[in-house]
């Protein structure tokens, strides 16, 4: 079985956020860059499916973005993926997810693939549409906020949470899976993991090489602004015996924050 | 003209419109004031055209429904399909959907089927010289992206639960057309063959008004019935820190916080709750915030419009006993 990953490398979840003189883009200088922590759950069950289907199944790990990105892709690889690809043209600087999911099914067609496993957003744009546009563009279905998986080689039967519970699916592969938090635990890349990725192949393909033009991957949504939102908050810290704040904290909600 | 029209894919459970549906009339009817178009929307479901054309109490002028028995439960080509109907017969310039789980999943789908943008989980939407401009929160809420779509048709938005008001009701029915949207069940390679619904009746945290929220210094899942009384109370939904989730105290589902559910709600509670970056990152657009925490110092004073500094273990039953007195009057 052919197994792929689309992995993302986001800026990790302590980042305190600037802002360019542009207004349109993060400061990258000191941000610290990892795989988008939803990528992980993908990279697991692309691990466990490659292992529970056995024979020559293989699992391929995609990821667009500047040359930094390969250092999440042999994270990849040392959590034990076999192979991996790099995404990048210059032409796909600042495009959105239209572009993006364009780019990568390209590259999927041209490798080849089974089922597409992904995180069910990535943590810095919070956009959670690549996956759906992939499946789109691949002409497959799509699974999305996936908490269980029963996956055999045509098909399967997975669980996904949505507002008040699950639904059950059934469903028939190739498909895209997107993967959300509880589905599994991702395993730690081990030493000798972390050794081997480092001979790992991994090929990087521009737009040329996917059979693309820059006109291909013209974005659709254009960032006007980005800004750090406003919070003015009312502060007010009572102390004292609960006999004594208690009350005077639901009166204050009830006729002053008029919210109760 | 087609173009100024807004269409909106309302949803529905069971045959129910679901909440956010009246969103996005209250919304989607503002829009249409400013295009002077008009304001259109696709149902789908089964046996669903008597219930929608509620809608028209709430702004919509006009319902295409696609009632079929396909359309049952959800799928996201089926959707998909009688949706990408409705917008070809329509042509609207806009089109909204919820950022609700099936609509986070029908709208991304469809907006690559248009080859058009999508603007995800919008919590401000205007016409700006003619285009439709959202404001978006990213990085978990800790930045605001300002979009737009300048040049693909129809701009897509979906919009965030619990943000847009709900239209007050006036007028009558609208009339409802049946939608020919071409589906069959063989083209549908993904299906739900069940809702399994969650114990207990409560709204689901992503679309709760008023939450209650507990930390890791409630020391026992037991210990969470205490919230469950105060909830009961306020008509709240019980939620969880990462830490108090970790511990065990919690199920994974009760999680807020930037690897758990993004809340919204008019009132949130927090109890014992330290104020963690990722915990913020799924609940600081609330529109009121109250903390109880033992520490004068934790981080979640920062973003408290209200609190007590004490030990929650006494303040809860004392809170659930006051709005008791305070709701009883009411």
């Amino acid at each position: 079985m052919k197994i792929a990953v689309l992995v993302k490398q986001t800026p990790d979840t302590e980042t305190k956020p600037k802002i360019t003189a542009d207004k349109k883009r993060l400061e990258e200088g000191e941000i610290k860059f990892v795989m988008n922590p939803y990528d992980e759950f993908a990279v697991e069950e692309a691990l466990k499916t490659k292992e529970k289907i056995g024979g020559d199944s293989a699992v391929t790990v995609f990821s667009l973005g500047p040359d930094r990105v390969v250092e999440s892709i042999r994270t990849a690889l040392a959590m034990g993926a076999d192979t991996g690809v790099h995404v990048w043209d210059a032409a796909l600087d600042g495009t959105d997810s239209y572009g993006t999911a364009t780019a990568l099914a390209a590259a999927l067609k041209k490798s080849g693939f089974d089922v597409v496993f992904c995180g069910k957003q990535a943590i810095d744009g919070d956009f959670a549409q690549v996956n759906s546009r992939v499946a789109e563009l691949l002409n497959v279905p799509q699974l999305n906020l996936v908490t269980k998986l029963d996956l055999s080689a045509s098909g399967g039967k997975a669980e996904r949470r949505v507002e008040g519970g699950e639904e059950l699916i059934e469903f028939s592969l190739p498909a895209v899976i997107s993967c959300e938090k509880g589905l599994n635990e991702p395993r730690y890349a081990s030493l000798p993991g972390i050794m081997k990725a480092k001979k790992k192949p991994v090929e990087k393909w521009d737009l040329a090489a996917l059979g693309l033009s820059a006109a291909d991957v013209t974005p659709r949504l254009v960032v006007q602004e980005i800004r750090i939102p406003e919070q003015k908050r009312r502060g007010v810290k009572l102390t004292g015996e609960v006999t004594d704040t208690v009350p005077k904290l639901v009166k204050a909600l009830r006729e002053e924050a008029k919210i109760i | 003209m087609a173009d100024k029209d807004i269409l909106i894919v309302a949803e529905q459970r069971g045959g129910n419109i679901r909440k956010i549906s009246y969103e996005l009339a209250g919304i989607g009817g503002e829009l249409a004031k400013k295009t002077g178009g008009e304001l259109v929307a696709v149902v789908i479901g089964d046996g669903i055209s008597a219930a929608a054309a509620q809608l028209g109490k709430y702004g919509v002028k006009k319902v295409l429904a696609a009632d079929d028995a396909a359309f049952k439960l959800y799928s996201s080509e089926g959707y998909v399909a009688a949706a990408a109907k409705a917008v070809e017969k329509v042509q609207p310039g806009i089109v909204l959907t919820g950022a609700s789980a099936m609509g986070r999943d029908l709208s991304a789908r469809l907006a690559q089927r248009l080859k058009t943008g999508l603007v995800t989980d919008s919590v401000g939407l205007d016409i700006v010289n003619g285009k439709l401009q959202g404001i978006r929160p990213a990085l978990s809420g800790k930045i605001q992206m300002v979009v737009s779509i300048p040049d693909a048709v129809p701009q897509i938005a979906s919009v965030r639960p619990n943000v847009f008001n709900v239209p007050a009701q006036s007028g009558g029915d609208a009339p409802v057309e049946k939608l020919d949207h071409g589906v069959t069940a063989a083209g549908i390679r993904a299906k739900v063959t069940e809702l399994r619904a969650s114990a207990g009746a409560k709204a689901d945290l992503t679309e709760a008004e008023r939450i209650v929220s507990g930390g890791r210094a409630l020391k026992e899942a037991a210990n969470f019935k205490i919230l469950d009384a105060l909830a009961d109370v306020i008509g709240a939904t019980v939620g969880a820190s990462r830490a108090a989730v970790d511990s065990g105290y919690a199920p994974h589902t009760m999680q807020i916080g930037q690897t758990g559910k993004v809340v919204n709600p008019t009132l949130y509670l927090g109890f014992g709750i330290s104020g963690a970056i990722q915990h913020l990152a799924g609940m600081r657009t609330s529109k009121v915030i109250v903390a109880v925490n033992k520490d004068p110092d934790a981080p979640i004073w920062q973003i408290a419009d209200y609190g007590i500094v004490d030990d929650l273990f006494k303040v809860v039953p004392a809170m659930t006993d006051e709005f008791k007195k305070l709701l009883a009057q009411a």
